[in-house]
């Protein structure tokens, strides 16, 4: 069993690797947002493998908090990409 | 060390969780490479999105849930953090892949050119045309 995670590991890396090329590549910023973006998915999922391979469960918390940040910072980068600035200011008050 | 020791036991109990999690897992590890793949492959940022939010939510729901399985029936720890991350990115994940098309096309990055029919140009078009009838009929 403990041989299946280190191969399940293995090939979530690799997974890991081709998205950081996208992420170095990638010819707009769109694309690098939505390497990131999935980036911050794979890396959940790293996690749980870690925490299985290790046998403890204290790296579960991690798992809520990344996506959690993973979401927010797509949600900035979109913005950002949208409309200039991420914080909408309203100058006629 | 003991944790190790007691999963060793082989009962029929343990056989079939095993079974379940390895069918998870390999589900989730399959999707998690399609992503990868598919964000090397596709031409087009769009084409990317659709591959990022979609398949790579759930290969990590598959993952997650194996990992959850794994310590509800082996080490009998009930995980509720786990729960809430695994609703949490089945919510969020495609929200995500959505928002960053949306500012893509606003931002103006041109579609691939195998591209067939473009909907949004034409429902743009139609929004500005509103927008500018209605700041006539103000003035």
């Amino acid at each position: 069993m403990m041989m299946f995670y280190w191969i399940s590991l293995i090939i979530v890396s690799i997974g890991f690797t081709g998205l950081l090329f996208r992420l170095v590549k990638g010819p707009t910023i769109a694309d690098r947002v939505v390497a990131l973006d999935a980036i911050g998915i794979s890396l959940v999922s790293i996690v749980a493998l870690l925490s299985l391979i290790i046998e403890t469960e204290f790296f579960l918390e991690i798992i809520l908090l990344l996506s959690i940040l993973s979401f927010i910072g797509t949600i900035a980068f979109a913005k950002f990409l949208e409309r200039g600035e991420i914080f909408d200011r309203d100058n006629n008050r | 060390m003991q944790n190790s020791l007691r999963e060793e036991r082989f009962s029929i109990e343990t056989t079939i969780v095993n079974i379940l999690i390895i069918l998870l897992m390999s589900t989730g590890v399959l999707f998690s490479l399609v992503t990868a793949l598919g964000l090397i492959r596709l031409p087009d940022v769009y084409t990317r999105t659709h591959a990022a939010s979609k398949s790579s939510t759930l290969g990590v729901l598959c993952v997650l849930l194996a990992a959850f399985i794994h310590f509800w029936l082996i080490e009998g720890i009930f995980n509720t953090q786990m729960i809430i991350a695994i609703v949490f990115l089945f919510i969020t994940a495609p929200v995500g892949g959505h928002l960053i098309g949306r500012a893509a096309y606003m931002s103006g990055i041109k579609v691939a050119e195998e591209t067939v029919r473009d909907d949004m140009e034409g429902a743009l078009k139609e929004q500005k045309k509103k927008l500018m009838d209605n700041k006539t009929t103000e003035q």
